[in-house]
């Protein structure tokens, strides 16, 4: 099939890890939102998580398509 | 602790982005769809490692992450089984022994390898009955999901039903079961990304895992049970009356671990679908193996939250409540209630976004399982036969059209008569019990007969019946859960052990009937018709030469050995 799957999964963890580290990095002073998950900023450390993710699909679909060339 | 919460721009930002995709990735693939073989069995084209994880996606839907979690917290680390005797040992078995029929036969669908190995009328039965149930299932998650939006968020019912509903319909109209098994390797990507940080909080919040096991000895305790019957899996299987699932090692094993599991997983469209759109036999034995292998570790993404969220009921600190519904706890909020607790703006998002996500992969399975049943085995096998290959692309694009029509009826009758939904579950159920000894038995004797598979088929349906009509589990008010026919000769301890032993009985009664019509009927089927369809008919594959982590047997023996470790640390 014509289509990678491994760019639009990695197109849209890298797009949403950005959207929510960036949201993350934004509100870190807030205390009160926070303060339900613990006093943990889960926006940054998930997103960054998926940002990481995404580039990894990213990377290995585009170093795939560089070898059947 | 009052649902307080706020969903704010960035919260509907990312359950834009997400359905913006599934969307894109299906008006991508629209391309692509020339025949009716792209549209309904994705070309046969697919890596294995894409289709492994759509073949666990695909069951990962709204009803099992909800209703996981649910078991989790009222039955504790005992739901596991579900997963390392029931659905891992399921397929194994499928991966080396069925999957050679069912991709080597040239079937296009589960029904139709029953025509090619019986006949006809045992393909229509399970034709009918498998196309009627995948459309009720469909509806009833949909249901589901539009009912915890409602109560939890204030969502219209009928906005978050139509919106989910379209969405679904919208990919899979596009771009066919290619479209609907990417989307889940997506979905899938997004349940674990969202329901992993809701492990880790709640695990942080209750003192890790040995906080998790002492709360739960106090919540063993407060139910009469002994303290460790929430955080063992097998410890406490030695009699019925020792676990809350009210059931024992040997229902657990025979009757969840064969019959019931190896039936859902060896025999169900829906999953064996996924496997079937390989792209060679080698890799459609693989596939479910590679499922099996994130698998065996999802009880830890969806049934320890179901246990933080009972354990956390010991600790008012926390500040966390259990909905009850009726003098009980409201097991199936779990989840949603757990999300609003931990999850902050922005991860709130992202969190309700997963819950979506397995409710879409959930429905698009049951709807592409569906358009392949009706377009082949209906359509083209009883209405409207010999028509050219476009007419049938066509047909199976608008029967994309109207299974989501059907569900979204579903889901209002659901609604309305909440009876009649348990009451088709559980018709389901009896059909189902005995599907996996007709194909046993069809795959490894060559002389069962059509006329055995199908009279067989019948009285293992009859025969669960009338198990379920003369028992009932302790405590059943309504004729639904058991005694209708009057006189009740057994009561079992739950409602679980009730089906575990209804499953039991249907399968014996369809293995020893089928044998003893097919060996009083004449074999239709030359030897030369079944080749490829029965095991001693069909030459051995020969694997020599592929390295051993690509043959179906060291793997399984990998997977095998490693989910017998899970379940003895978690003992």
């Amino acid at each position: 099939m014509g289509l990678d799957i491994k760019i639009p999964i990695g197109l849209l963890f890298t797009i949403l890890g950005l959207l929510l580290a960036i949201y993350g990095l934004a509100t870190s002073g807030d205390a009160e939102l926070y303060r339900r998950s613990l006093d943990i900023n889960v926006n940054l450390w998930t997103g960054l998580a998926m940002l990481a993710f995404g580039v990894f699909m990213l990377a290995t679909s585009k170093l795939t398509s560089k070898k059947e060339e | 602790m009052e649902l307080s919460f706020n969903l704010s721009w960035i919260d509907y930002l990312i359950m834009l982005v997400y359905f913006g995709f599934v969307l894109g990735i299906g008006w991508t693939l629209k391309r692509y769809m020339k025949s009716s073989t792209d549209f309904l069995e994705a070309g046969r084209s697919i890596p294995a490692w894409i289709t492994g994880l759509a073949f666990i996606a695909t069951n990962l839907g709204a009803l099992e992450v909800i209703g996981m979690a649910a078991s989790g917290a009222k039955y504790g680390m005992a739901t596991v089984h579900f997963y390392w005797v029931g659905a891992i040992p399921a397929m194994i078995f499928l991966a080396i022994f069925m999957m050679p029929f069912y991709y080597g036969s040239k079937a296009r669908s589960v029904p139709e390898y029953l025509k090619l190995r019986f006949d006809e009328k045992t393909r229509g039965f399970n034709a009918f009955s498998f196309a009627v149930m995948t459309i009720f299932a469909s509806g009833i998650s949909m249901y589901a999901l539009a009912m915890l939006m409602e109560t939890l968020l204030g969502w219209d019912f009928n906005f978050s039903l139509l919106v989910s509903a379209v969405i679904v319909l919208v990919y899979v109209y596009l771009g066919g079961l290619t479209s609907a098994i990417y989307n889940e390797v997506l979905q899938f990507f997004l349940i674990v990304i969202g329901f992993a940080p809701l492990v880790i909080l709640g695990l942080i919040n209750i003192g890790g895992w040995e906080g998790l096991q002492e709360s739960l000895v106090e919540v063993a305790v407060r139910n009469g049970y002994e303290g460790g019957a929430w955080s063992h899996s097998w410890k406490y299987m030695g009699s019925t009356g020792s676990n809350p699932m009210g059931v024992e090692w040997m229902g657990i094993i025979v009757g969840l671990g064969f019959v019931l599991s190896f039936g859902y997983w060896c025999t169900n469209f829906l999953v064996v679908q996924r496997a079937m759109a390989a792209d060679s036999m080698a890799g459609a034995r693989k596939i479910p193996l590679i499922g099996a292998g994130p698998k065996m570790f999802l009880p830890f993404l969806v049934i320890i939250p179901g246990m933080i969220a009972i354990a956390l009921t010991t600790m008012p600190e926390a500040g966390f409540e259990l909905p009850l519904k009726g003098n009980s706890y409201d097991y199936d909020k779990v989840i949603p209630v757990l999300l609003i607790h931990y999850f902050p703006t922005g991860m709130l998002g992202l969190g309700l976004t997963a819950l979506m996500a397995s409710f879409m992969s959930g429905m698009a399975g049951n709807v592409t399982a569906f358009n392949t049943v009706w377009t082949y085995d209906i359509y083209q096998s009883y209405i409207n036969s010999n028509k050219s290959d476009k007419h049938y692309l066509r047909v199976a694009q608008l029967t994309t059209i109207f299974g989501v029509l059907v569900s979204i009826a579903a889901a209002y009758m659901a609604r309305m008569f909440n009876n009649v939904m348990d009451f088709l579950q559980l018709i389901f159920a009896f059909i189902n019990a005995p599907l996996f000894a007709t194909f046993l038995l069809g795959m490894f004797w060559k002389r069962s007969t059509g006329h055995g598979a199908f009279f067989g088929l019948i009285s293992g349906t009859l025969a669960a019946s009338i198990h379920h009509g003369i028992t009932a589990p302790a405590g059943a008010e309504t004729l639904v859960k058991g005694g209708w026919m009057g006189t009740v000769v057994h009561t079992y301890p739950s409602e679980m052990a009730q089906n575990f032993w209804t499953a039991i009985y249907a399968f014996t009664a369809a293995l020893v009937l089928t044998i003893i019509i097919s060996l009083a009927t004449r074999q239709k089927k030359s030897d030369e018709d079944m080749k490829g369809l029965v095991y001693s008919l069909t030459p051995r594959i020969r694997e020599e030469g592929i390295v051993w982590y690509n043959r179906p047997v060291p793997l399984s023996i990998l997977i095998g050995i490693m989910a017998i470790i899970l379940s003895i640390i978690f003992w």
